[in-house]
């Protein structure tokens, strides 16, 4: 009885979350007539014009590239910037690494919405206001927390002595750290990486605020939503959720636990 | 190949803990296989990660030969190190471990390439040069830690207890090997150790540490023989040497006497301490009796053909230089 409820509200937890993205698949591999067809068919026809429609409107490729750029910037500086203080939480024993631990945390319970206005009014000082550039400061710094933690898992997932090792025979400190830790870190790091890059790509709220006329994709498609067509939206919403998606399957295993059992 | 000089050295890993290694001072000399031997916690991990360059002293200097390398890091002190947890590279295969060193020192390929065959062949790696490290077995690792650290032809070769990750029987071939090993390299070693077994059986000098400090240096069979006072005499021998009261022997303090020194008979003996068979653990080689003398149990050897069973009466009796005196208080040897 408690198996059956209990894969029971597994099945409705999922099909929750999975039908709604289902029927955006459906639409998005649609052709358009079929899209407006009420009720839609279970069973895309698998064609590419809802597709096609969207990434060629007007605005879309630039969008696009613009939320590409930005995350690649997003998930570079927050690799470099996480990889120190990871390591740090990883490895030293220093006074007030827990309280820093969760500081570290306590950033994310700090609201966007209070950060958002006086950065753009920041950003509009520096010039970067409505660039990739001030969108992916934000996006940094709104994923660095979590990476920090992450890639603190990661290191500490290092033995120590290879390390160590590294330095017995002809490492310095960076050296060690480059050609014995790196190496061995690098499929987490790469998670961690491309985890900065999903949040940024997915990210919409700092992005509508801090941009103008160089929209990344979430913030073009929120502001179109109401007017676009329903091949449009299907597509769009799509184009969002794939990389999350295909993320999620490539590192599963990697993301159990982050910050959690290998870190004391 | 160079000697070590160890002084005055103290390392404290916490303001006003007790120091891990305190105040010593110790020459290990040119060719020497060195042990240091203490139970867990005793800092000699401390001591041999020092002489690495992994710790920095509080106080205190680490010469190797005539460089004082107190300051320099581990690269620039021209050692190598074979670790508990064997250390190897998991991203590298058994050839790119072993050349890790020498390819750092930026030496020609074809010496790199030589080098590794070498020291490969000398711990019988030879067919597992393009293994990665997850494909070898604990044992098998082992071996390329220390081909790693053979390959860089190093002045000092330190190993931080290189068997314990190994079980019992790998254990005993790998020491074997390991001695031989140290003959053909003629390189000062110092090999760090909770087992006395492997101390006594490798070291040329055994240091036996406890509380950071060094209670006592010398060959194996001083340390053996003649223990600096009760710890080492308990600490060292399997099993540990008897300590009994000393008017039992017509002396003053504790008499410590090992179990093979023992000699037990089955009939009554002028001068020889009457006691019970407690329990017999047969060794194989040998018997190990469990006697009740009084107040007090006395582990002795016997030949197995000993006649004795359990509750059998025996009389003990020991050559007087056999005997080894230690202050009641104090615990110190009374004699040198």
């Amino acid at each position: 009885m408690r198996r059956v409820l209990g894969y029971g509200g597994a099945a409705l937890l999922a099909g929750w979350i999975l039908v709604p993205i289902w029927f955006v698949v459906v639409g998005a591999f649609s052709t358009a007539d079929s899209v407006y067809t009420y009720p839609l068919a279970p069973w895309p026809d698998w064609s590419l014009e809802s597709m096609r429609f969207f990434v060629t409107s007007a605005g879309v490729p630039q969008a696009l590239l613009s939320s590409v750029v930005v995350a690649l910037i997003t998930g570079v500086l927050t690799l470099l910037l996480a990889a120190p203080a990871g390591y740090a939480l990883a490895r030293f024993v220093f006074p007030g690494a827990s309280a820093y631990r969760l500081t570290v945390l306590a950033t994310r319970a700090f609201p966007v919405v209070v950060l958002s206005i006086p950065l753009a009014v920041f950003f509009l000082q520096w010039g970067i206001y409505d660039s990739v550039w001030g969108v992916a400061f934000m996006h940094t710094a709104l994923a660095l927390p979590f990476v920090v933690l992450m890639v603190a898992g990661v290191f500490a997932g290092v033995p120590v002595d290879i390390e160590e090792a590294a330095q017995i025979f002809g490492c310095s400190r960076f050296g060690a750290f480059r050609r014995a830790v790196v190496p061995n870190a690098a499929p987490g790091l790469a998670a961690a990486g491309t985890f900065a890059v999903l949040l940024s790509y997915n990210e919409v709220f700092a992005a509508s605020i801090l941009t103008l006329q160089e929209p990344t994709l979430p913030v073009f498609v929120l502001t179109g939503l109401t007017q676009a067509p329903l091949p449009f939206r299907y597509a769009g919403a799509l184009f969002l959720l794939a990389p999350a998606f295909l993320f999620i399957l490539l590192i599963r295993r990697r993301l159990v636990g982050v910050g959690g059992p290998t870190l004391r | 190949m160079s000697d070590i000089r160890i002084s005055g050295l103290t390392k404290r890993y916490a303001r006003g803990a007790a120091p891990a290694v305190k105040d010593v001072s110790v020459t290990v000399e040119d060719g020497e296989f060195f042990v240091l031997l203490g139970p867990s916690g005793c800092g000699k991990t401390t001591l041999l990660r020092a002489i690495a360059g992994l710790e920095t002293p509080d106080t205190g200097t680490v010469h190797l030969g005539d460089r004082d390398v107190t300051a320099l890091p581990p690269r620039r002190r021209d050692l190598a190190m074979v670790f508990q947890g064997y250390a190897v590279f998991p991203h590298l295969t058994v050839a790119e471990n072993i050349g890790f060193g020498l390819r750092m020192r930026k030496e020609p390929r074809a010496d790199v390439d030589a080098a590794v065959r070498y020291a490969a062949g000398l711990v019988q790696l030879g067919d597992y040069l393009d293994r990665y490290p997850s494909a070898l077995s604990g044992g098998q690792r082992q071996r390329v830690a220390v081909a790693r650290a053979v390959a860089v032809r190093p002045s000092v070769l330190l190993m931080d207890e290189p068997l314990s990750n190994l079980d019992a029987l790998l254990r005993l071939s790998f020491r074997s090997e390991l001695k031989a090993l140290a003959k053909e390299l003629h390189t000062t070693i110092v090999y760090v150790t909770h087992d006395q077994v492997e101390a006594l059986s490798l070291g040329d000098r055994v240091a036996v540490m406890r509380a950071g400090e060094i209670v006592q240096c010398g060959t194996p069979m001083e340390v053996y023989d003649r223990p600096v006072d009760r710890f080492v005499g308990g600490f060292l021998g399997t099993p540990p040497m008897n300590m009994l009261p000393g008017e039992v022997f017509g002396g003053r303090g504790v008499a410590g006497i090992r179990a093979e020194n023992i000699e037990a008979s089955t009939t009554e003996r002028a001068g020889a301490l009457a006691g019970r068979v407690r329990l017999v653990e047969p060794l194989g080689s040998q018997l190990l009796v469990t006697v009740a003398a009084g107040e007090q149990d006395v582990k002795i050897l016997t030949p197995t053909d000993f006649p004795a069973g359990d509750g059998a009466d025996v009389w003990l009796s020991v050559a007087p230089e056999r005997i080894r005196w230690f202050d009641a208080d104090t615990e110190r040897a009374l004699a040198g």
